[in-house]
């Protein structure tokens, strides 16, 4: 793929997530530069720049295979891929900070120069969030065997999901 | 919940009373949470947002014996109220907008709004009239236990309140200070103001219109960071702030008085002049004209009205407050007519006790 801004290969694909539609661009490391550089003034302007951030992380030192693999990448709890979250700038779960740990963490570097939480925390619900984030698994397993037709699957699933209900 | 009867109310946030109120408008803060057992609303179901809804209400609900609360289905409601709710500032033009389950919980004379299903599961929302963001602090951080006390709410040790999007997660807190800038813009400043603040990782944006060219002059300005600071920090960020930008607003208006008083007397008269008598006008034009106005009843050029009425005057000569207050729905050039009128009736009568015209 050639550069949209001259004849060279295009080596950075970014996905700029501002405005309405997400728009893709492929450059070359010249014109990558220059665009990120100009979209940063521009756009310090806007809302929390998410995808100026998300753009500048991804597109910084990524071939087009390594993102490739990296959007294909999925949570086991809710099925969002990474290139989904990087289209919509949404997170699907609360696990997804998690398997996607790696990847966020330069994000959060970028829009909020930290990545450890320092204020409040809810008193009452401790140590019980893996349990939670399994619900959220087993209903959505549970929905998909019923599309399949698979009943038996769905109902030992609807017993599990009430014990986990129950036990908390 | 009695649309009708609302139109006629206002909010407290309205009564233009509170700290530094001639420049600070509004303090409002709004906290992000989730439900540890459901997807974000991006993966959500017409199901699962059904279930949210169903869940976040109830409990919601039970805070209703220490804060009062009256619910409203916004999926159930007509697009004119949804509107009227967005131009009350109760919920966001995004949650108006989406489609499926969701509510919201309004209470405390609209200083507290609940919305449920908006980006996240639940977004917790105070407003205060003037510069009074501590108290703000205080009583959205007390309606957020209450609610912890019922659900709960997807946390994680190292990262905080997670949600829907990185850039809220941590405290899930935004701080928001609403300014009336006009002697800012008019002096060419606010740009300038913009810049500086950006470099303090602080966003601003116009309260109606994109960028420098908000209507009314009204800017909100909000932190950008969520992680990694206490939420008494992140009020003190934003906190810290406004007194300087207060400062720098008042300077401009001494300038413009010395340098020009002839001009700004002018510009503010003609204004109120043009209210006072347009037979037809946008909603553009009158934020525009109202802006001037205000800042002209906060420098003594104006005396007979009171900036409680100029504040009313922005939010009721909105599309969705007018069809409401009028009863029916009207189009673009009827509103406009609609608009001309309420807004003599309201400017003249302090004068005479009576409509002119």
């Amino acid at each position: 793929m050639k550069c949209q801004r001259c004849e060279k290969p295009a080596t950075f694909h970014i996905t700029e997530l501002t405005g309405g539609k997400p728009q893709e661009l492929h450059l070359c490391e010249q014109h990558a530069r220059e665009y990120l550089t100009e979209s940063d003034a521009e756009t310090a302007a806007a809302t929390p720049s998410l995808a100026g951030a998300l753009a500048h992380h991804l597109a910084v030192g990524q071939t087009a295979e390594e993102l490739a693999r990296l959007d294909q990448q999925s949570c086991p709890i809710c099925g969002i891929t990474f290139f989904e979250f990087r289209n919509q700038g949404r997170l699907g779960c609360p696990h997804d900070y998690v398997c996607f740990q790696k990847e966020l963490e330069p994000l959060l570097v970028n829009i909020h120069g930290e990545t450890v939480h320092v204020g409040k925390r809810p008193r009452r619900s401790k140590g019980n969030t893996d349990s939670q984030t399994e619900l959220i698994r087993m209903r959505r397993e549970m929905k998909e065997a019923i599309q399949r037709e698979e009943y038996e699957k769905a109902s030992k699933l609807r017993d599990d999901i009430r014990k986990v209900e129950e036990g908390k | 919940m009695d649309f009708a009867s609302l139109a006629r109310t206002s909010g407290e946030w309205l009564r233009g009373a509170g700290p530094e109120s001639d420049i600070v408008m509004s303090s409002r803060i709004r906290l992000a949470r989730n439900l540890a057992d459901f997807p974000f609303i991006s993966r959500a179901n017409a199901g699962d947002r059904a279930e949210i809804e169903r869940i976040l209400r109830e409990r919601v609900m039970k805070v209703h014996e220490s804060v009062d609360l009256t619910y409203v289905d916004v999926n159930d409601l007509q697009g004119i109220d949804r509107q009227f709710l967005v131009e009350r500032q109760l919920i966001s033009r995004e949650h108006a907008d989406s489609e499926g389950a969701r509510g919201v919980a309004i209470g405390n004379n609209e200083q507290v709004s609940l919305m449920i299903n908006e980006e996240d599961h639940l977004r917790i929302q105070v407003i205060h009239s003037g510069f009074d963001l501590s108290a703000a602090w205080d009583q959205i951080n007390r309606i957020d236990d209450l609610v912890e006390g019922q659900v709960t709410y997807a946390f994680s040790d190292k990262l905080g309140y997670l949600t829907a999007c990185p850039t809220n997660v941590g405290t899930g807190m935004r701080v928001s200070v609403m300014l009336h800038l006009p002697a800012l813009v008019i002096t060419r400043q606010i740009d300038k103001l913009f810049r500086s603040l950006q470099k303090i990782s602080l966003a601003v944006r116009g309260l109606y219109g994109e960028g420098s060219q908000a209507m009314g002059d009204f800017y909100q300005i909000s932190n950008q960071i969520t992680l990694g600071r206490s939420e008494p920090d992140l009020v003190k960020q934003v906190g810290d702030v406004v007194p300087t930008i207060i400062d720098y607003e008042r300077k401009a208006r001494e300038f413009l008085i010395r340098e020009s008083q002839e001009n700004l007397h002018d510009r503010v008269s003609r204004a109120y002049g043009i209210l006072r008598t347009a037979q037809t006008i946008s909603s553009e034009e009158t934020m525009h004209l109202l802006s001037s106005v205000r800042m002209g009843v906060n420098l003594g050029l104006i005396h007979d009205l009171e900036i409680p009425t100029v504040n009313k005057l922005f939010i009721y000569t909105q599309p969705a407050h007018l069809q409401k207050l009028t009863g029916g729905e009207l189009d673009s050039a009827d509103r406009n007519i609609e608009r001309a009128r309420y807004l003599r009736r309201h400017l003249n009568k302090e004068e005479d006790g009576r409509e002119k015209n």
